[in-house]
């Protein structure tokens, strides 16, 4: 009764708005990101001394930097960048902790201990590990990638733990019992598909995050060597001139805020659409 | 008397409770229970909530190991089996549970949740063969062949359960163990529903051990009853025998505490 | 005491809207208790959420609910606020969720002594162990001190009626209040319904899917099909001689230990119809 009178309270269908903005948002940066492979307006690594610091418009869409580097085609080559960093990390911890978390839920004793070793995962800060990860394999891309998907490990872990235990509890589990399948043909047929929806928002949100400490560790130097562009790069480099370029600091700035922002209304939406809660009524 | 489908005997099921301050102290849920089910017939287990009646189900389909005593079924004993006899003896015992809601994954289509038990048939029919199964299946329990390409959710209760009973009957099992099977659904289709059992039971000679809470239900569709509290076993015997004339105490209160129509009329009424 | 009249409940949906309650019209006396019965998706509760005005923002409602001559259907929040509880009670499925799991019952039932009656605390208290007593809670003296957690289904259920009588009201609704519960505690929590409107002169509003539920603790009965009122009369004379094809369908489709009584001439000549 109560599921009826919130499927009919609404016109829109849950989740829409955030849906659509965020949807749009993280197309136009996956669309960005793809472009700069084939073309930018200039080459982001070719310096025009001569050029340096002109404001936007003045010279290219966005201006230049202290080197003269068209910080347009920067900012589209650093989307690329980060995206490709954080899609990868995103990978890693999604991967190895929904595996950790199926298995937590199927099996007793490995739930205790996996989860007290996210436990102790998540008691590490990503960024200083960064830190002595990049001391230890030297900065770049797989610094970045190993830190920050490690340390998403037990997020995915404990979600899908949560949403898999949801699962087993289920009588079409007992079912499936009773029809002599065993644990990881359960987990496969039965648990991984009903907690996909979970995977899939938390993909989202995660890969927000992913961007903002890829931004974060290039920031600080641990990120893509130069003269590769990172956002996070130009926004360190950008601190010396904030008052005479204000656009070098705001331009990857409101970047970064923007595919935010984006990816996370996307999570939001997908969450309030996938919740089977709301969908089973429909 | 012919042997038994079913014969369990002396079965207990103690669980271990961390109580206050990390003592551990055990529950028995499951005390001692003796009983028999003929081939072919539908005997009842009645009782209120926590009387055990839903561990000893898990335990007769063999998801639970019991802590003493013996369960055969067709005279071999389901807990002396290695794991491979017990999966080939799986085919001949089956359950319907009682949320038609939970008891269907949502992500797969009807004829995919029929064809399950499939899986324990070591010459199980692939392709055509098995679509037909599934169809003659689904049509045994009312239902039409062309539901096995939709959905759970497409569905009502009653025929969501029609569907856990085809899911329970597509190995032409032995013994089915429904757990509070019609507990769930509305009056009327619950009526509809134990009419399919009892068929069922008439057309392949099904034996039922058949869980409920419900009185009624047990008066129209057991032989026999068995009624349990606190995990024992307190009355057994034909429906006839149990209901008309209860040997028991606590069997009465139950039998009194049932709403009937019988109350009408009887109301107290204010000046 | 209250009365129903043409009461419709909508909610909009894409393309039209989806309705609820069609123009139902029933009464429920003074001390009288009416049972109103229905499978799910008959509209029966929504009928109650309406009485206590608690019906979804989104719902259309036409048609009136009169408490003592005044539309609770027309009334702003405020004023609603002052019938839930202190004119209408509400006593709900499952205990559990309806309580907070934080506070004793002795406090839950004493929170709405305090806040209406504006009296202390040891007197709210006094009033909450007595009013445990009338719910027959066996040891009220411990129960009072019990957190919710602590106490069985048909316990809670009891401590959930207190917490509605603490207000005094004039008239509860109870929406499948044993619907949860075993057989043998459903019939201890329905006496105590019983003697709650042949005691106290309460009205009740039993909201129930079963028959025999309906039979035992109710004076008038009215069946709802898919928001309709497809019956309405004195619960003897409708489960004896019901008239609308639901209403013997539902009666059919009772187990047939649940219909006995139907056979067997009443025991007193239908003195009680009214």
């Amino acid at each position: 009764m109560t599921a009826l009178a919130l499927k009919m309270r609404r016109g829109w269908r849950p989740g829409s708005v955030p849906l659509l903005v965020g949807g749009i948002l993280t197309a136009l940066l996956i669309a960005i990101a793809l472009t700069s492979l084939v073309w930018t307006p200039a080459d982001p690594t070719r310096m025009r001394i001569l050029q340096k610091l002109k404001g936007p418009l003045v010279s290219g869409l966005l201006g230049t930097d202290q080197l003269g580097r068209d910080v347009a085609s920067m900012l589209m080559r650093g989307a690329f960048n980060s995206l490709t960093t954080a899609f990868a990390a995103v990978a890693v911890g999604a991967v190895l902790g929904t595996l950790a978390g199926v298995a937590a839920a199927a099996n007793h004793k490995l739930d205790a201990v996996l989860m007290r070793i996210c436990d102790a995962l998540f008691a590490l800060p990503p960024i200083l590990s960064a830190i002595m990860l990049g001391a230890l394999l030297g900065p770049g891309a797989l610094t970045a990638i190993v830190a920050i998907g490690f340390f998403m490990i037990p997020v995915f872990a404990r979600v899908t733990r949560g949403a898999a235990m949801q699962v087993w509890a289920r009588e079409y589990i007992m079912a499936a019992r009773m029809a002599g399948k065993g644990t990881a043909r359960i987990t496969l047929e039965h648990v991984l598909p009903n907690i996909s929806a979970q995977v899939i928002v938390q993909v989202t949100i995660q890969l927000a995050m992913a961007i903002l400490t890829e931004a974060g560790l290039s920031f600080l130097g641990l990120g893509l060597p130069p003269p590769a562009p990172t956002w996070g790069r130009m926004l360190a480099e950008s601190q010396t001139y904030l008052i005479q370029a204000p656009h070098l600091a705001l331009a990857p700035g409101l970047a970064i805020a923007a595919a935010v922002l984006g990816l996370n209304l996307l999570g939001d939406g997908l969450a309030a659409r996938l919740d089977p809660r709301r969908r089973q009524a429909s | 008397m012919t042997a038994p489908l079913l014969a369990i005997e002396n079965l207990s099921r103690d669980y271990a409770l961390r109580g206050a301050g990390g003592a551990i102290r055990s529950l028995r849920a499951v005390d001692g229970v003796s009983l028999d089910v003929a081939s072919g017939s539908i005997f009842a287990v009645v009782g209120e909530s926590g009387c055990g009646k839903s561990t000893l189900a898990r335990i007769v389909m063999a998801l639970d190991r019991p802590t003493g005593g013996t369960v055969r079924l067709g005279g071999d004993d389901l807990f002396a089996l290695s794991p491979k006899a017990l999966a080939r003896k799986r085919r001949d015992f089956q359950m319907v549970f009682q949320d038609p809601y939970g008891s269907l994954n949502p992500r797969h289509s009807v004829g995919r949740i029929v064809a399950e038990p499939l899986h324990l048939l070591d010459d199980a029919p692939k392709g055509r063969d098995r679509a037909a199964l599934v169809a003659r299946a689904l049509e045994d329990v009312g239902l039409p062949a062309q539901a096995a390409e939709r959905y759970p959710h497409e569905f009502s209760g009653g025929q969501r359960q029609r569907i856990a009973i085809a899911r329970a009957l597509i190995t032409n099992p032995k013994l089915v163990v429904a757990d509070e099977a019609v507990s769930a659904l509305d009056l009327s289709i619950q009526a509809q529903i134990l009419r399919l059992i009892l068929s069922l039971r008439d057309r392949h000679g099904l034996t039922v051990l058949f869980i409920t809470h419900n009185i009624g239900v047990v008066d129209e569709i057991a032989d026999r009853v068995g009624v349990m509290r606190a995990g024992r076993l307190v009355e057994t015997g034909t429906v006839r025998e149990v209901l008309d004339h209860p040997r028991e105490d606590y069997t009465r209160t139950l039998l009194a505490a049932e709403p009937t129509l019988a109350a009408l009329g009887q109301r107290r009424r204010r000046a | 005491m209250l009365a129903i009249r043409n009461l419709s409940i909508a909610f909009p949906r894409p393309g039209g809207e989806a309705r609820v309650v069609e123009d139902v019209s029933v009464e429920v006396g003074r001390g009288e208790s009416l049972g109103i019965v229905g499978e799910s998706g008959s509209g029966k509760s929504m009928l109650s959420l309406a009485t206590i005005g608690l019906l979804p923002g989104s719902a259309r409602t036409s048609g009136e609910i009169l408490l003592e001559g005044k539309n609770i259907l027309a009334m702003g929040e405020r004023e609603l606020c002052g019938v839930r509880g202190r004119r209408i009670g509400m006593i709900f499925q499952e205990p559990m969720t309806a309580l907070n799991p934080a506070m004793t019952a002795g406090e839950q039932i004493a929170e709405g002594i305090r806040l209406h009656r504006g009296t202390g605390r040891a007197e709210a208290r006094a009033e909450a162990m007595r009013l445990l007593d009338r719910v027959r809670i066996p040891d009220p003296a411990r129960r009072i001190d019990s957190y919710p957690h602590e106490m069985s289904g048909g316990q809670r259920q009891r401590v959930g009626i207190a917490i509605a009588l603490a207000l005094k009201p004039d008239l509860l609704i109870a929406d499948e209040p044993t619907t949860a519960l075993d057989v043998t505690v459903q019939k201890e929590i329905l006496d105590i319904l019983d003697d709650l409107v042949a005691d106290l002169g309460l009205s009740l509003i039993l909201i129930s899917h079963d028959l025999g539920v309906i039979a035992r603790s109710t004076d008038r009965t009215l069946v709802m099909c898919r928001g309709r009122a497809v019956e309405t009369g004195p619960t003897e004379a409708v489960l004896r001689r019901p008239s609308a094809q639901y209403t013997k369908d539902l009666i059919a489709a009772l187990p047939r230990r649940a219909r006995a009584g139907l056979s067997a001439e009443p025991a007193l000549a239908a003195g009680g119809a009214r």
